[in-house]
């Protein structure tokens, strides 16, 4: 009796799971592993589903088996000594090939999956040189001259490759829905003649759409506040994203300024340029010389801050605008800040309220952040970092100046 | 304390009815060892689940702050390291004392003050480095503590420190201790006690052993070199000199992989000697479980690059660690086949012994089967350090070895104290401790699917995870309420636990033809063994019996206690610890210390 009880209990227990599971994949996971979005995250879902299948078989005809066996066998009031068996071979011989061939039918397509996950793309790909540093990611297009951070823009249908370096310990890039992990190691210095190792990441993205994802390799104490955002774009779109990073911000120089060499032009393929000809006018705040003057209703609040940002502070010691004096590699870029969705790497919603908030105090947003706020110092790899001394006036007018450069 | 000896009688020998603090300070008797071994390794498992409550609290809300980041990072750090070195490793220590010698009718282990060496070592280090809190520096970089994250320049601080002292002389205990086992397995069997006739607990402890001295050396090294790299400026894993971080992991899991098997396969030793005697059958397959075995053991040295597919190694190393990944998880299947048709025909009770060796049986296929997932490489780069890896590793570690330790516990208790456990309270610690455990680690195979990343102090609203973790942490507090109702059994049942004969489950093994608890010197004099269950056939457990119950006239002499491996210990871990000072002759204070303990072991006679 007690044991169709236990029974009936545990098939109950059963349903409700497969409904919570059910109900559960209906919701959004912003990081699941199994939706992926590109033809390399698509050789690791089908692996996932067929090898999840075998395993499912073998639990259910083990438990099954251990169910039965717990029913059937109990001991019952009286009964003689069980006979006593010491072994059987041929069973032996069953039970040892039948889970080598499961073995052999999972090991083929994995094998072929790996070579498959790691085969470089044939057509012209796409490269971003992705670096991880505690804990932002800096993204650079060699081929377009551009250099971002947190926010990696690609093309849908255009096979992309990652080369992935740390600028420090190791790092993993893992944004599920674009496929698996892959580590993010320092490069170790090589004898002259030696190439230096990095890893690489090959897919080309279907869909548009932003994509999460975050370090995955312990780095330290705010390994769990470095995210990722990817954002796929049709080719357009894309192509104009690349037009106006690789100008100056409207706001990021005075007027009377002469912006520092573009060096982005060099750097830009024919193709890019043609198409950017027909964009260039109807790109939001372009190169219009009228919304340089008019666009920005606190103009004076946001050339203040160019004041801080350039006279008043050293913000220029850490960070780069693209267009404008300010060169740091330490720190993020800063080109169209105004633009990113979030700041701290995915940490807060980027409103000029929270730009202040991090500028004045970043630890209390991201615990371990290595970058000083208005009251202490940080040291970075043994380079110490002074409090930067801003008020609250400094701080405001910053806040607006990154901000207005969309 | 004293229960291993209260009926001890009329000795002659002041060892045998000594008591007090004293008497286990200098004791070289294996049954108390394996009794300290355990009570030591108990506490660490209160101190490593309290760790583990923190990190469950604070991962109940997204963007929660209940801990802060760099107290997190010490809690999963601490968490790690405390269960598989000052928990798992331990626990099963104390069984290997307690048992092995009764299994294979020896009088002690091969070398008595070696073993109490590596108890001593083992407590002074466990205890070092837990001090580490004490200075808010508890090691913060994961238990597999990857370079470079480790250097100098990244973590500064002393976490780093500790952690590499530490870790080093728990190793030093480990070693000793699998040297002595191997050498007593090979050469202390009683008469007719052949290899083949040996309990399985007994072989999985020399498969165990001969992990423990080979695997153990290989961390040791990568220790050895993080501390010239930390203490002085060596470049091993220094990127900028040339040196290369993916070599501390290619050290680290080639111990680590043979760990695992070190954390397991006294868990499989155990339910198979439970489940045969709940059965009132032999083992089925006996040499195919024996050689199973040794293959997992073998075979264990070759997978270590399975943890490493995220690394970049190149798809030939990839697909050479799937397959020899894949080819393990045969001879594990055969075990649990072999299990399954051990109970099959069977008379099956279920005392709570017999319940969880079934459900490591059944939990632990769980944890297998989600280990032939990742064992596909490009199925592992979604699910590596992600908190699907941290379900299964619990399913193995947990519902593996620690349930298999908990079934030796209800199992052996009675011989070790003379007294059952409590029946009831031992249903319900089971039952709370698979809804707990299922509760707590089934979620995070959702989690790390839908996207969490292990050691991650907190996680972001938007990503929905909400639901997975607030079950785990239900579970959690489950789980934590079973310990708890065991540990009122242990102590319960020490007092008044009911009285128990020698043989209370009628087993067949040589141990249970002793009195519960056995006398100091185990055997009056030495039983002829002819099979594997001598005490289930009638004429030979009458012949055993004769021997192993008898009176002697005269008891037999019995190595006398010493105070001088607990002082070694003492100086061992001194010359580590002193190494932190940075004072280049402080270790050889330590170090002095050590000569002199041995020195003064060496002219101490063994026997009085």
């Amino acid at each position: 009796m007690k044991n169709v009880k236990t029974l009936r209990w545990t098939r109950n227990l059963g349903l409700m799971l497969t409904v919570a599971f059910l109900s559960a994949c209906g919701e959004e996971y912003l990081q699941s592993t199994i939706n992926p979005v590109t033809d390399y995250g698509e050789v690791t879902h089908n692996l996932y589903v067929q090898v999840f299948w075998w395993t499912m078989i073998i639990l259910v005809v083990v438990l099954a088996v251990l169910g039965y066996v717990l029913i059937r066998f109990r001991e019952r009031p009286g009964q003689e000594k069980p006979r006593q068996i010491h072994g059987h071979m041929g069973l032996e011989i069953a039970w040892t090939i039948a889970p080598a061939l499961i073995v052999v039918a999972i090991v083929i397509p994995t094998i072929q999956g790996v070579f498959a996950v790691q085969r470089p793309p044939d057509g012209d790909a796409l490269v971003v040189e992705v670096v991880g540093k505690r804990y932002w990611w800096r993204f650079h297009y060699p081929e377009l001259g551009v250099t971002t951070a947190n926010e990696l823009y690609l093309p849908v249908g255009r096979p992309v490759s990652l080369r992935l370096e740390s600028g420090d310990v190791i790092h993993s890039f893992w944004v599920p829905q674009l496929g698996g992990k892959r580590d993010v190691n320092p490069v170790v210095t090589k004898p002259e003649g030696e190439e230096a190792k990095r890893n690489w990441m090959h897919f080309t993205i279907r869909e548009e759409g932003v994509f999460w994802g975050q370090c995955a390799e312990f780095c330290g104490e705010a390994h769990s506040l470095m995210g990722i955002r990817v954002v796929a774009q049709n080719a357009e779109d894309f192509q104009r994203w690349v037009e106006d990073w690789r100008t100056a911000a409207p706001t990021a120089n005075a007027p009377d300024e002469t912006p520092a060499e573009d060096t982005a032009g060099e750097a830009g393929t024919p193709s890019s340029a043609e198409s950017a000809g027909p964009d260039g006018g109807s790109g939001p705040g372009a190169q219009d010389p009228t919304a340089r003057t008019t666009a920005f209703p606190d103009d004076a609040l946001v050339a203040r801050g160019r004041e801080v940002f350039f006279r008043e502070s050293y913000c220029v010691l850490c960070h780069a605008i693209e267009g404008t004096p300010a060169v740091g590699e330490i720190g993020p870029n800063l080109t169209r800040l105004g633009r990113r969705s979030t700041i701290g790497a995915g940490m807060l919603e980027n409103t000029p309220e929270n730009l202040e908030a991090w500028i004045r105090d970043p630890i209390s947003v991201k615990p371990g952040v290595q970058m000083p706020g208005a009251q202490y110092d940080v040291t970075y790899e043994g380079l110490t970092f002074p409090p930067t001394n801003l008020d609250d006036e400094q701080i405001r007018a910053l806040a607006a100046y990154l901000s207005s450069m969309k | 304390m004293s229960v291993a000896t209260e009926t001890a009688q009329a000795p002659q020998i002041a060892h045998s009815e000594a008591k007090g603090f004293w008497s286990w300070v200098t004791t070289v008797d294996h049954k108390r060892i394996g009794i300290m071994y355990f009570l030591t390794s108990f506490f660490f498992l209160f101190v490593g689940g309290l760790e583990a409550m923190l990190i469950r609290i604070q991962l109940m809300r997204p963007e929660n702050a209940f801990i802060s980041a760099e107290t997190y990072n010490q809690m999963f750090t601490m968490h790690g390291t405390t269960m598989v070195f000052l928990v798992a490793m331990p626990m099963a220590v104390a069984f290997f004392n307690y048992l092995v010698p009764l299994q294979i009718g020896a009088r002690d282990v091969a070398f008595p003050r070696l073993n109490a060496l590596s108890y001593w070592i083992y407590l002074f280090g466990g205890i070092f480095i837990n001090t580490s809190f004490l200075f808010g520096a508890a090691p913060n970089t994961s238990w597999v503590g990857y370079a470079n994250l480790t250097s100098g320049v990244f973590e500064p601080g002393r976490n780093v420190e500790f952690w590499i002292i530490g870790l080093s002389i728990l190793g030093i205990s480990s070693i000793l201790g699998g040297v002595n086992f191997i050498t007593t397995i090979i050469n202390l069997r009683a008469p007719g006690m052949k290899l083949m006739r040996m309990p399985l607990f007994t072989w999985m402890t020399l498969v165990t052993s001969f992990l423990l001295v080979t695997a153990i050396p290989v961390v040791a090294v990568a220790l050895i070199l993080l501390a010239f790299d930390r203490f002085f400026g060596a470049n091993f894993y220094e990127v900028t000199a040339g040196g290369d971080p993916i070599l501390w992991q290619h050290l680290f899991w080639l111990f680590g992989h043979p760990e695992v098997y070190i954390l397991i396969l006294p868990s499989f030793g155990i339910i198979s000697d439970v489940i045969p005697t709940f059965s009132k059958k032999p083992l089925f397959g006996y040499p195919v479980v024996v050689y199973a075995g040794i293959l997992i053991g073998f075979i264990g040295w070759g997978v270590w690059s399975h943890h490493m597919f995220t690394v970049g190694l190149g798809p030939i190393a990839d697909s050479f660690f799937v397959a020899s990944t894949m080819i393990i998880a045969i001879p594990t299947g055969i075990k649990i086949f072999n299990w399954l048709a051990t109970m099959w025909g069977g008379a099956l009770r279920f005392p709570t012994a017999m319940l969880f060796a079934v459900g490591v049986v059944a939990v632990f296929t769980v944890g297998g089967l989600s280990g032939v997932m990742h064992a596909s490489a490009p199925i592992d780069l979604q699910q590596h350090d992600s908190y699907f890896v941290v379900a299964h590793f619990h399913y193995v570690l947990v519902g593996g070895a620690l349930m298999g330790l908990f079934s030796g516990l209800y199992y052996w208790f009675p011989k070790a104290t003379g007294r059952k456990m409590s029946e009831s309270l031992g249903k319900w610690h089971f039952w709370t401790t698979m809804v707990g455990f299922n509760l707590t680690f089934f979620p995070m195979h959702f989690s790390g699917l839908f996207g969490m990343p292990r050691r991650t102090w907190t996680y972001q609203a938007e990503l929905n995870l909400e639901t997975w973790n607030q079950l785990s942490t239900v579970g959690a507090f489950i789980f934590s309420i079973a310990s708890l109702i065991l540990v009122w059994n242990v102590f319960r049942s020490l007092r008044k636990g009911e009285r128990a004969p020698a043989n209370p489950w009628n087993a067949g093994t040589l141990e249970w033809s002793i009195p519960s608890p056995p006398h100091h010197y185990n055997f009056p004099s030495l039983p002829e063994i002819r099979s594997r269950e001598p005490l289930w056939d009638d004429q030979e457990r009458d012949e055993v019996e004769k021997v192993t119950l008898a009176e002697p006239d005269h008891e037999p002499e019995m190595p006398s206690p010493s105070f001088w491996p607990a002082f070694t210990a003492l100086g061992v871990v001194a010359t580590w610890v002193l190494i932190m000072t940075g004072i280049w002759w402080m270790p050889l204070v330590g170090l002095a210390f050590t000569a002199l303990g041995i020195f003064s072991w060496a002219f101490q006679p063994a026997f009085r």
